[in-house]
């Protein structure tokens, strides 16, 4: 095929842009003056805020991802699909960057910015990945930032402790998936994700060689999202690291991979992909299905005795995983599409609800200097938009109307029907209810429990407000009006697959 | 009817969402102005359900309106179609497409079942902002809630569209959580909201699950075998123009019901049909909120840890909500189902009625005696859906007013007694028909509605239920594996008259302990009379007993219209 650049280059366009933003900031915090230092952080976040609208703008044409067709020599594709994914980490990297400028010791360093830029850059990366080459590249140009921000706070050993786990896990993790990886090439000789599927049917041996590559990918994205049983560290990370960094690694991390694993999965173990007899498809779903049944009752019935905030949202966060992987496994639906936009709406919703979440525990935290829940008690009085603004994130997280996680979750469990995986919905509802007691719990000491502190009022600065407000009407309106929009395009994002 | 542009009913959920998010920016410490919002959005709202009211009132009862249509009809003798009649009996419908790629619609109306209801809220809103008058504790909040609370109730009763339905049912959820645990009874009140929120959402997402089975299963029939119905369904107008063959549109899966595409089997078990296996999910999952035992448990907690106003519209108004949406999610999408299940759950509904009113016999406070005395007769209503015949099951629509009514009324009465004598111990009480006898008259106006005495709403209601169980009798019978049961509903039309016995038994000891006998003057020195919010209140509440029960075709007529397109699902005449 010609090569034409012209064409091709609004794949890559927000990549490219987030790459001169990275150099920009990284010069910007060098050689620029205070002032100019103070002011990365809105740089950071307006840029990136921009960025989300070049997908939005430039939609790919159908011609450029029909019938698999792949840019960039094969590395990348170009489809709806990835777009959602992009905007939606894009924007999820603007909001951290916000929430951050407060935070004593990790938002005042300018390469806090650079580095949440790196890692949405690998996220990105992962959304549009379609060569085993480029898929490891860029899970660890979001991994490896990821560990650095763990660690951020340096003097503090919670922090470092943090970081050095999360490093390890994710090495580990890191290695048993290219493991996986070089399986696979050893069998289809081909890195391109599609041709190693065709190759392994043609091929029609090999089971065992290709199960065990497969479960190695699976623990690889297990681990990636925070699924059981690959979970252990994600209460350590998630208390340990930054709160800013914890809301970072929940959804950023989180979404990237579930991009891929939608599109991984459909391209390398697709439905029609036959070894000695064995449909290798409904391995890896039961496989899912049972790694989502874990992760939610796990999360949910673990996250009912934490009373630290951060690690109820740990907790609460690998039960999200599960009930996203609902979405994945509903993939051998007869209609697979609702499967996908299923996920991609979980996703997007997820992103801002958990950010909204983290949001007002990063400022509670900042401001209190404590993690307990008991000591939310009385926030309505103390400061009412926060505890507004986190009473629709968390209700939103349990799946209330009229916040956008009751769509969320109806999509899921629609796909999850769909799929015939009827007794899999009803876990993941028993679960949902589960779920709704703790977050009941923190909303009802927000507002009923009367704490020692109770006329203490809590101020909000005012930028931080403001982008707190702006995501919690995100997730009201995503809950409402903006259904449809999202879905819609989550919907042709599926098609595109 | 056919679908025009704005409703109405927008309105009833437009109002108090726009007043509750209004009076959360104003200041709080406003006390008047916070009232003044709430008090002014309620009586809109009572206002505008007066009008759907007596604008359905009229568009059931004028010449060629929809009873003699109905009754022409039905001397036609030819197939009645119940989606048919039930897309003819809604009015005031409203629908804007919301989700296009799944079929979910924006879809409001109200038919002959939920016009009452309608009308039901918007008394209870009004009564419960009046009686929340003297509130001082973060009363903002409080009104916000409530209104939030009002719009989620309105919602399910007008919802033509299933996921709507839910919507609207989870969001009344929520705020309720919130009132009884802020401002609930502080021994009870975290205990007793966690407790009702969960055992309500259980039922609910298992219903959901149901719910999405059955879009799918309609879906797949309307695009596969069933095109033909489809299309001429399209045609005759029944259902929206736009509409694709997957749809939440109540109509359209009550069409799907009616053809059989939920007769097909499932989990390869022979004879298990889809409709068999879902509908109890269905019935029982909206049947915890109407407290059909065994899931009555969370009600009398939750009734008295809960603040007076939200009392009277969670026993007034939501349990009706639960009763209503097992009607028209259970029953009228899943009839086949309903004629395999009902005839044993029957007896859970028994169970309600019988034993629920013993408890209540056997209670010392005053609120916990009202708290089961709803369990005791919701039990009716559910009882009048398993008669599964036009008698029964009008007098249970009655039945969901009156109690609504009454009940609401009841709980009004004891908080009125307990804000001012600050105990519900029912021995330690008496005499205070001396110095309130506003509330001691209406009082004895409730307890008389509840025992079903002549002349109230609670006679009207009560009847026609056994009268149906009695004619029901006949017709329906339970397979016991080998063994089958016949004519069993006559027997237990006596066992539960036997409830209305102790009802009648702990309204008069309650009134008798209250409301007579001594008066405690040392102690109860700071007793006065009641503010003219309350006697508003009792008013409010207190007529419509009355009017109900001296003139019952004001509402009987309207409710038979909009049972009667269930029984043709349901295969009778």
């Amino acid at each position: 095929m010609e090569f034409d650049l012209w064409a091709q280059l609004p794949s890559v366009l927000p990549e490219l842009g987030l790459t001169a933003l990275a150099i920009a900031v990284l010069f910007a915090d060098c050689y620029g003056s205070p002032n100019t230092r103070r002011n990365v952080v809105y740089l950071s976040a307006v840029a990136m805020a921009l960025l989300a609208l070049v997908p939005l703008i430039w939609l790919p044409e159908p011609a450029l991802y029909e019938n698999g067709a792949l840019l960039w020599g094969g590395m990348v594709n170009y489809n709806p699909l990835a777009q959602i994914f992009k905007v939606m980490l894009l924007l999820g990297g603007a909001v951290t960057c916000v929430l951050a400028a407060g935070d004593k010791g990790v938002g005042d360093k300018g390469e806090f910015y650079l580095i949440v830029i790196i890692a949405t850059l690998g996220g990105m990366m992962m959304a549009s990945a379609s060569d085993l080459i480029l898929v490891f590249v860029a899970l660890e140009t979001l991994s490896i930032p990821l560990y650095m921000l763990a660690s951020f706070r340096r003097g503090d050993p919670r922090s470092a402790e943090s970081g050095m786990k999360y490093f390890l896990y994710g090495a580990f993790a890191s290695a048993i998936m290219l493991f996986g990886f070089s399986l696979l090439y050893g069998f289809a000789g081909t890195t391109n994700l599609a041709a190693i599927a065709e190759s392994m049917n043609s091929l029609g041996d090999g089971l065992v060689a290709v199960m065990a590559a497969l479960v190695m990918v699976v623990v690889g994205f297990g681990f990636k999202v925070g699924a059981v049983p690959f979970h252990f560290w994600t209460p350590d990370v998630y208390e340990g690291a930054p709160t800013p960094v914890t809301a970072f690694v929940s959804v950023s991390s989180k979404a990237a991979s579930f991009a891929l694993l939608l599109r991984f999965m459909t391209a390398v173990f697709p439905a029609d992909l036959v070894i000695a007899g064995v449909v290798i498809q409904d391995f890896w779903i039961n496989l899912l299905v049972v790694i989502s049944i874990l992760s939610m009752s796990l999360g949910n019935i673990v996250a009912l005795r934490q009373s630290n905030i951060k690690r109820l949202l740990a907790y609460s966060s690998i039960a999200q995983a599960g009930y996203t992987l609902i979405g994945v496994a509903a993939l051998q639906g007869a209609d697979p599409g609702l499967a996908v936009a299923s996920v991609s709406f979980y996703m997007f919703m997820y992103i801002f609800t958990n950010l909204l979440v983290f949001g007002g525990a990063i400022l509670f935290i900042a401001k209190t200097d404590t993690e307990e829940i008991s000591d939310l008690a009385g926030l309505n009085r103390r400061s009412p938009w926060l505890a507004l603004f986190m009473t629709i994130g968390l209700l939103s997280l349990g799946g209330i109307p009229p916040t956008a996680g009751f769509f969320g979750k109806f999509f899921l469990f629609q796909a999850a029907v769909n799929a015939n995986l009827v007794g899999l919905a009803l876990i993941a509802v028993t679960n949902a209810i589960i779920a709704l007691y703790y977050y009941l719990v923190v909303i009802k000491v927000m507002y009923v429990d009367v704490g020692p502190d109770d006329d203490v009022a809590i101020g909000i600065p005012r930028v931080y407000g403001w982008s707190l407000g702006i995501t919690a009407l995100l997730v009201i309106l995503l809950g409402t009006i903006a259904v449809t929009p999202i879905y819609d395009w989550a919907i042709l994002g599926a098609a595109g697959l | 009817m056919e679908a025009t542009g704005f409703s109405i009913l927008t309105a009833i959920i437009a109002i108090p969402i726009i007043a509750g998010v209004v009076i959360l920016f104003l200041d709080g410490k406003n006390r008047d102005l916070v009232r003044g919002v709430g008090i002014t959005a309620a009586a809109a709202v009572l206002a505008l359900s007066l009008a759907v009211f007596f604008g359905y009132d009229n568009f059931v009862k004028a010449p060629g309106g929809l009873i003699e249509q109905q009754t022409a009809l039905l001397a036609s003798g030819g197939q009645l179609s119940g989606a048919q009649m039930f897309a003819d009996a809604l009015a005031f419908e409203q629908r804007v497409v919301w989700v296009e790629s799944l079929g979910i619609a924006y879809h409001v109306g109200v038919d002959g079942v939920s016009a009452p209801m309608v009308l039901l809220t918007g008394m209870v809103a009004v009564a419960g902002v009046l009686i929340s008058w003297n509130i001082t504790d973060r009363l903002r909040e409080f009104m916000a809630f409530f209104m939030f609370l009002v719009a989620g109730v309105f919602g399910v009763f007008i919802a033509v569209d299933l996921f709507m339905l839910f919507f609207f049912y989870e969001l009344a959820i929520f705020p309720m959580y919130l009132l009884i645990a802020g401002w609930g009874w502080v021994k009870l009140r975290e205990y007793a909201a966690m407790k009702l929120t969960l055992y309500i959402l259980v039922g609910s997402v298992f219903a959901l699950v149901g719910a999405v089975a059955m879009y799918f299963s309609a879906g797949s029939y309307f695009s596969g075998p069933g095109a033909e119905v489809f299309q001429a369904a399209l045609d005759s107008g029944i259902l929206p123009a736009d509409s694709g063959a997957y749809s939440w549109n109540i109509v359209q899966l009550t069409l799907a019901a009616e053809n059989g595409a939920y007769a097909i089997d499932i989990l390869g078990i022979d004879g298990l049909s889809f409709a068999k296996f879902w509908f109890p999910f269905m019935f029982m999952g909206f049947g915890v909120l109407a407290g059909v035992f065994p899931f009555h448990n969370w009600s009398p907690d939750g009734h008295v840890a809960a603040p007076t106003a939200v009392s009277m519209i969670h026993a007034g108004v939501l349990m009706k909500v639960g009763a209503f949406a097992a009607l028209r999610a259970g029953v009228q999408l899943l009839p086949e189902g309903a004629d395999v299940h009902l005839p044993w759950m029957v007896f859970l509904t028994l169970i309600n009625v019988v034993y629920g009113a013993l408890i209540a016999f056997r209670q010392r406070d005053f609120k916990y005696v009202i708290g089961f005395s709803s369990v005791s007769h919701m039990g009716l209503v559910s009882m009048g859906w398993a008669t599964m015949n036009l008698t029964g099951m009008t007098g249970a629509g009655i039945q969901m007013f009156s109690h609504g009514a009454m009940t609401a009324l009841f709980f009004g009465v004891v908080g009125m007694v307990y804000d001012r004598a600050h105990t519900r111990d029912i021995p330690s009480l008496g005499g205070f028909m001396k110095v309130m006898p506003w509330v001691g008259i209406a009082f004895v106006i409730g307890g008389l509605t509840s025992m079903g005495m002549p002349g109230l709403s609670g006679f009207i209601a009560e009847f026609p239920i056994f009268q149906g169980m009695w004619a029901a009798s006949e017709q329906i019978t339970l397979q016991l594996g080998v063994f089958e049961l016949s004519n069993y509903y006559s027997a237990l039309v006596v066992i539960s008259a036997l409830g209305i016995v102790i009802t009648a038994a702990y309204v008069l000891r309650v009134a008798g302990q209250v409301f007579f006998g001594e008066f405690d003057a040392a102690r109860f020195h700071d007793v006065g009379n009641i503010e003219m919010t309350d006697r508003i209140v009792l008013i409010l509440l207190g007529a419509p007993l009355i009017i109900l029960g001296l003139y019952p075709p004001i509402m009987a007529p309207m409710i038979e219209s909009g049972i009667r397109p269930l029984i043709a699902l349901l295969g009778g005449g």
